[in-house]
């Protein structure tokens, strides 16, 4: 029995690439010099999402919410063998935090067809692991978080492992459901040579937009307008339009969007600068050492 | 979401497993009660399971001046639908200001949900929790009392305040360790306030065939000495000077999450903001730069000796002592020397 998988997916500034050269002059951080990457954990979604259409057939859709850029992750989901994307992006959800976010995607992911929703556990620039829960609330499914592995799936009913810190659970639940999905769940796949043939000219609206007016930078509107239109016939043959969705598209009450949804406000930043205190220097060598080791016996530290 | 309830309680959710408290709500209800009191409220504790009344009184002794207790045979399993479904009900009925979760498997995979239909703001994984004041820049509009929920952000390079003044109950998330544990007192009296759960078939979509739990092997916040290794170990093979270290002194080994996430050893041993918070007599730091979510989870620690090839390393801002040089060389020394004083 197939089954229809959506997978939310996200791109993230690599926050293991902070250094000196990354904070402004302020203090804040400029996300721009950090290199942008698949979320680690959305990986392990995904391949997960695939393994199980591999099995059982169905589909696999990914999904995200970001800037046009964020297109990106979605050509790597195509890739890796994902058969649609959609790219949420407009100005409006600008500043949305984890509730407006879930809410957001919540709106995309009711227009689509799921069986299975899956997320990666947590986005490492955030580390809150809410939107998985928040997701699942919204659209009215339960959900299984810290997934391990899927053990068994029929009859509408699956089965995974679920980690629960220091062991683990096997629990079962009826479809529709949510999971969150841990860097432990597997090993994801890289691109596959055909996805890659197939959708290497996969491209979003705005992104035809702009190869249209790329390559013809003089002409008349009407002329780049049919020029993108040409392309997107082309690439439609090969599924290779990335949805792109704005939030009228997705029907979302602007309420619950971007600064107006986010309930959390930021009341300050502060830059981390470490004021060095007085500090005792120890020699690397035996008496160093010896006499450290000494100091620390006399006054009990070490019994 | 609830209005703005200023004479609301300030909660804690008392998360228990099989009749068994968990140590995360009991640190957090010191500092719940210090909130409290600075805001002259009570506070509540959420007590859900199945017969598990004798918590009550537990939380009652760690400071709790009332427990809303629900037991219904379909808690006596966590689920996040039907334990957020009875939450969302108390915090309605009950208009809670604040209410405050560990940040456990558990508590990261309830809170959201109960956020999500409360229609309120979450922040995860506070490293501290205090009442103080905001003002909107755009209207000059002046909040007082509020929570303000502080935690590194954006791979520890800022500290990040934040707030929520308008759709209530503020709530967050804090990590094992944060909070010091306060001391019971046998004496305290409270009020047990019973609620229903109200239950249907559909608030437990979840089986649970199978549980398997190990008796945690680490216990780092016991730990008068820790050992901590991280990224600049180098290898699984170079850990085992940490280790070396760690059996002669009689401690017990740590890591930093790049440690971890580099194999070099498990998850259970991890210190900092998504880890546990320790406060031993001595701290050896090797091979650690010291990243603010590190020293969350270690700076309150009597002395702390950091070993690092780079004399540059931030670690050397809050360490006490300052050893400059390759742990691999350094760490034998150090062994040597103690085998020959002990």
């Amino acid at each position: 029995m197939p089954y229809n998988c959506v997978v939310l997916v996200k791109q993230v500034p690599d926050t293991k690439q902070i250094s000196g050269k990354v904070m402004k002059d302020d203090g804040t951080v400029n996300r721009a010099a950090l290199p942008a990457i698949f979320n680690p954990e959305d990986l392990n979604a995904l391949e997960l999402a695939l393994q199980i259409k591999d099995k059982f057939g169905g589909t696999v859709t990914a999904v995200t919410m970001g800037l046009p850029t964020a297109a990106e992750v979605l050509r790597q989901s195509l890739f890796r063998g994902a058969d649609d994307a959609v790219l949420i992006t407009d100005r409006r959800c600008a500043a949305s935090d984890t509730l407006a976010t879930s809410y957001i995607l919540s709106c995309a992911v009711k227009t689509l067809k799921y069986d299975i929703v899956l997320c990666g556990r947590q986005a490492i620039d955030g580390d809150t692991a809410q939107v998985g829960p928040q997701l699942a609330e919204k659209l009215g499914i339960p959900q299984i978080s810290y997934v391990e592995n899927l053990s068994d799936l029929k009859d509408n009913r699956l089965t995974v492992r679920r980690s629960i810190g220091n062991g683990h659970q096997i629990v079962r639940c009826k479809l529709p459901v949510l999971l969150t999905v841990l860097d432990t769940a597997n090993e994801p796949r890289v691109n596959a040579a055909k996805h890659m043939m197939k959708h290497k000219k996969a491209l979003t609206p705005i992104e035809i937009q702009q190869k249209a007016r790329a390559e013809l930078p003089d002409a008349d509107e009407a002329a780049v307008a049919a020029k993108a239109q040409e392309i997107t016939e082309s690439l439609s043959k090969t599924h290779s339009v990335v949805k792109q969705w704005n939030l009228d598209d997705i029907k979302a009450d602007l309420t619950w969007c971007g600064v107006s949804g986010s309930p959390t406000k930021v009341n300050r930043i502060q830059s981390v600068v470490l004021a060095a205190k007085e500090i005792r220097d120890v020699e690397p060598t035996e008496q160093g050492i010896t006499d450290l080791i000494h100091e620390l016996i006399q006054d009990n530290t070490i019994a | 979401m609830i209005k703005v309830n200023r004479n609301g309680e300030v909660w804690v959710f008392a998360e228990q497993h099989a009749g068994q408290m968990e140590d995360t709500p009991l640190e957090l209800m010191g500092r719940a009660r210090t909130l409290a009191d600075t805001l002259k409220v009570p506070v509540g504790a959420v007590l859900l399971g199945h017969n598990i009344d004798g918590l009550a009184q537990k939380m009652i002794q760690f400071g709790a001046d009332k427990v809303y207790l629900v037991e219904d045979a379909g808690l006596k399993d966590y689920q996040a639908t039907s334990y957020a479904k009875v939450v969302c009900h108390l915090i309605e009925k009950f208009e809670p200001q604040i209410v405050l979760y560990g940040a456990t498997v558990t508590g990261r995979d309830l809170a959201p949900r109960i956020a999500s239909t409360m229609k309120a703001g979450l922040t995860a994984d506070c490293t501290d929790l205090r009442i103080g004041e905001h003002k909107v820049t755009k209207t000059g509009e002046l909040h007082e009392n509020l929570l303000l929920q502080i935690r590194p952000a954006f791979g520890g390079n800022i500290i990040a305040t934040i707030i929520n003044y308008e759709r209530w109950p503020q709530m967050a998330t804090v990590r094992e360790g944060v909070m010091v544990m306060p001391q019971p007192h046998t004496t305290r009296v409270g009020e047990v306030i019973h609620e229903k759960a109200n239950l249907t078939p559909e608030d437990l979509p979840l089986e649970i065939l199978e549980e398997f739990k190990t008796e945690r092997k680490v216990n780092l916040k016991a730990a008068n000495i820790i050992v901590a290794g991280g990224a600049g170990v180098g290898s699984r093979d170079n850990f085992k000077n940490i280790w070396n270290l760690a059996n002669c002194l009689g401690g017990a080994v740590g890591a930093t999450r790049a440690a971890i996430d580099l194999g070099y050893i498990d998850h259970d041993h991890q210190i900092g903001q998504t880890g546990t918070t320790v406060r031993p007599k001595l701290y050896i730091a090797a091979g650690i730069s010291g990243a603010i979510q590190h020293q969350a989870g270690m700076d309150e620690s009597q002395k702390i000796i950091a070993i690092n090839t780079d004399p540059e390393a931030p670690i050397f801002c809050y360490a006490h002592y300052k050893i400059v040089g390759d742990l691999n060389m350094v760490i034998p020394m150090m062994v040597k020397a103690i085998r020959e004083k002990i």
